[in-house]
Formats: structure tokens, sequence, C-alpha cells
């Protein structure tokens, strides 16, 4: 009998104790967390792709409801929608920022680009990377194992048949995952307003790049002489357009002496714009 | 000296917690995919147990036994770990929410987690001292952390490996679990 009212003593003595230390810690430690954090971080697209400059949706959310400093429309995928909803909440004003999209600048397809070795190792770029730069011939090209294909957080790339990835315009977001991840960094944004973009990113000197590979830039500067805006230099053997005087460019002319049709006149620009505007 | 030394190279090596005595394996599993995740489990599941496995032995030594109330220690420990869990969790986020960030959520994993619960358990059992029991209990910990940082590192370079179908993700961790206890059976003999 006694052990059965010690029993119920000590049981009831302990749950008590951790009853009420609990009860005091929750009002003692308790953090106030402020309910338009979660109103604003239901309006964003929850990728977690980190375009925004923070670890997370979540941790955007806090930051631009407690920080005066951390502008609204921050959120790449979000866009314009997200940004002016954002903004209404926080009490922000907000310009929606561009929009981008991923550009690979290279066409070396299986049978445009010359292969140096067969690789049968790890199927991933940063590590065929490791021998040798890659089996390609062009030590700058696409490598094509689809690292970037599988650092996309909102599925809108693909790894096509001929060994390199295809990019859908509609589901990209600019948010740039794919471009840090390529460990070749080929990979870049372009505004939906540019008018012409150069899919190579090959340094090499023109009669070696040919002979690497058929779609490579040659550096021969026949586009940056077809150029009415001056919006090309070739860098290193390499052209590079630059995006904000090219876009303001009519009727591109640049692109149709390429001997290799390493620069490209950009379909469907326009088309994406109508959508978001 | 040599009393501590056998029983903390025991719980570590011979009498590991996960891959001799399988205890803790729903943490190992579940948590052994990233090598960072792992290297944070396994500080967090080591503080966890001695803190709790210290509390348990007062409340043991001096509730319990006096009261000749022995047979109550599962329940009693129990109540104990996962309380004082949630109170360790109510500090840290406030008072150190970079440590929050980094493994408070493995905290709600651990609380009423068994190989938590074994470590009190095993110290009654065994009758341990105070000091021994602490030693006892951070052998423990150390053991299972040893054994998530293997098992984390052998799981990431499984990823690029050509499992078939039917094994892949827990099928072939399991497999791997197995050879990498039957590997810590060659310390059995060690002392």
């Amino acid at each position: 009998m006694n052990t059965a009212i010690m029993i119920i003593v000590v049981m009831v003595g302990v749950g008590a104790v951790f009853g009420f230390v609990l009860a005091f810690a929750n009002k003692k430690f308790a953090m106030e967390v402020n309910p338009l954090i979660e109103e604003v971080e239901d309006i964003l697209p929850k990728g977690q792709c980190g375009a925004c400059g923070f670890a997370g949706c979540a941790k955007y959310a806090e930051a631009v409801v407690e920080d005066p400093e951390v502008a609204p429309n921050l959120c790449v995928p979000g866009k314009a929608a997200v940004a002016a909803k954002v903004a209404e909440l926080t009490g922000k004003s907000a310009e929606a920022a561009e929009p981008h999209y991923a550009h690979l600048k290279c066409r070396g397809t299986k049978t445009a680009a010359a292969y140096a070795y067969e690789y049968q190792g790890v199927p991933d770029c940063a590590a065929a990377k490791l021998i040798q730069g890659g089996p390609k011939g062009c030590k700058f090209g696409c490598i094509g194992f689809g690292n970037c294909v599988a650092a996309c957080p909102f599925e809108a790339m693909t790894m096509g048949d001929d060994g390199l990835p295809v990019v859908d315009k509609d589901k990209c977001t600019g948010c740039g995952k794919c471009a840090s991840t390529c460990p070749q960094s080929i990979i870049e944004l372009l505004p939906f307003t540019a008018k012409v973009a150069v899919s190579c990113s090959s340094h090499e000197k023109g009669a070696d790049a040919r002979k690497k590979c058929t779609a490579a830039c040659l550096g021969c500067g026949l586009c940056m002489r077809g150029c009415t805006h001056e919006a090309i230099k070739i860098d290193k053997f390499l052209a590079v357009v630059d995006p904000s005087i090219c876009k303001s460019c009519e009727e591109p002319t640049c692109f149709a002496k390429c001997p290799t049709k390493a620069i490209e006149a950009i379909v469907g620009a326009a088309k994406k714009e109508e959508q978001s505007a | 000296m040599g009393e501590y030394f056998t029983l903390f190279i025991g719980a570590v090596l011979i009498n590991n917690f996960v891959l001799t005595k399988f205890l803790g394996l729903c943490i190992f599993f579940g948590i052994s995919k990233n090598l960072n995740a792992s290297i944070g489990m396994g500080m967090a599941v080591t503080s966890v147990m001695t803190m709790s496995s210290i509390l348990a032995w007062l409340v043991y030594n001096f509730v319990l036994e006096p009261f000749g109330l022995t047979f109550l220690s599962t329940i009693v420990f129990v109540v104990l770990v996962a309380s004082f869990v949630q109170l360790l969790e109510l500090i840290i986020k406030k008072q150190a929410p970079a440590l929050y960030n980094m493994w408070g959520i493995y905290l709600l994993l651990i609380a009423t987690n068994c190989i938590v619960l074994a470590v009190p358990l095993l110290n009654v059992e065994n009758n341990h001292s105070f000091l021994l029991s602490i030693v006892f209990t951070i052998g423990s910990g150390l053991g299972f952390a040893l054994a998530i940082i293997l098992m984390a590192s052998l799981r990431e370079k499984l990823a690029y490996a050509d499992v078939p179908k039917p094994l892949q993700g827990t099928g072939i961790a399991f497999i791997l679990a197995g050879m990498l206890s039957l590997a810590f059976l060659g310390f059995s003999g060690m002392l």
C-alpha cells in the first residue's frame, strides 16, 4: 500500500515538476514571431533557389519584413506579380527586376564537337572536368552530364540527346542555380530583350577552334564588323555581345555572316515579353 | 583510471551503440545521406545524451532508489528525457539562434529516441558511479557520431554507384550498415 502511494507521489511529482518547468520556460524564453512574415512567405514561390541572396524563402520573408533596407523585388522567380504583392504587404515600393533566362554558351553537340578520349567514369560534369578538362577536344565546352539539369529547382532543364542541356524558357525563372553549378561556367543569364546571343565559350585561335568543334566561334570578327550599334567585341578569339546595347537594335544583321553560326538571333524573345507585360 | 579508459573504448568501439547494439537506427539511416548534417547530428546526440543522462542519474539516485521505486526507472526516464529536450530546444532557440539554425531541428528527432533512453538505463543496470556514467555516456555519444559520420561518407560515395533498382536508397544502406557492423565485430576481442 505504501509503495502504491509512493508510486503515485513520485510520478505525479516528476510530471508536475517538469510541467511547471516547461510552462515557465515557455513564458520566459518566448519568441515573438511576426505573423506578417508568414503571410509574405506564403506568397513566395518556395523554390528555395536562393536567387534573392537569402538561404531560402523563409529567410527572405523574415528579412524583407524586419529589415527596412531589404528590397521587396529580390525574388527573381516571383517576377513582377510577387514583387508587387510583397511590396504591398511590407509597405515598400517595388520595381520588378528584369526577367532573365538561362542560356548555354555552347553548341558542341556529340556530332559537332571532336572528342579527345572516351570517358568511362562518374557521370558528373565536375568529375569529368578533373580528367584533363573533360572528354571533348574543346576544353571550354559543355561536358554534358547534366549537373545543371539536376540543379534546376523548377525542372526547366532537360538533357538533350545531342549531349547539350535544353532550357524551357517558359519554366525558366532566371534564378541562376544552373549557372553557379556549371563547372565550366558557360551558362549565362540573358534578359528576354536580348536579340542575339553567342553560343560558344572557346578562346582558342580560329583554326584550332574549328578543328575541335564545327560550331565554334573563330574570333574572326565578321559579326563585330556587321554590328551597326558597336555592341560586339572580340575578347581572345571569342565574340562577346553587350546585351544592354544590343537590345535597342531593331533589325540585327550581325549573325548573317557568321561562318559557323556561333552567333545567332534569338527566336521567341518578343513572345515572352508579351506574356510578362 | 584504467577502468574509465576501458569503459570509454568499450562504448565507442567494442559495444558501439549503433553498430553492435542496433540502437538509434532511425536517426542513423535518416540523416546519414548528408555528411554535414551527420556531423551536426552526432554533436547534437552526444550533448543531449550527456546532459539527460546526468539528470537521469541524479533522479535515480536521489529520488527513485531511496524510495525503493527503481522499477519506475523506464517510465520516469522517458518523461525526463522528453521534457528535458523540449526545455533545451526552447532555451537554445532564444539564447543561441546560430546554434539553433545549425542543429536545432534535429532535437525533435532525438527527443524520445531509444538511444538516448538506453544510456541512463544501462548506467542504472551496471551500477555506474557518477563519473563512470558520464564517461560511458560521452563514449556512447562519440561512438554514435563515429558510426554516423562513417556511414554518411560512404553513402555520399554510393550516390554515384550503379545500384540495382530494388535496392536503391534504404535497401543498399541497410546492406552497407550490415557490412560496417561486421567490420566493427573485429574489435570484439580487444579488451
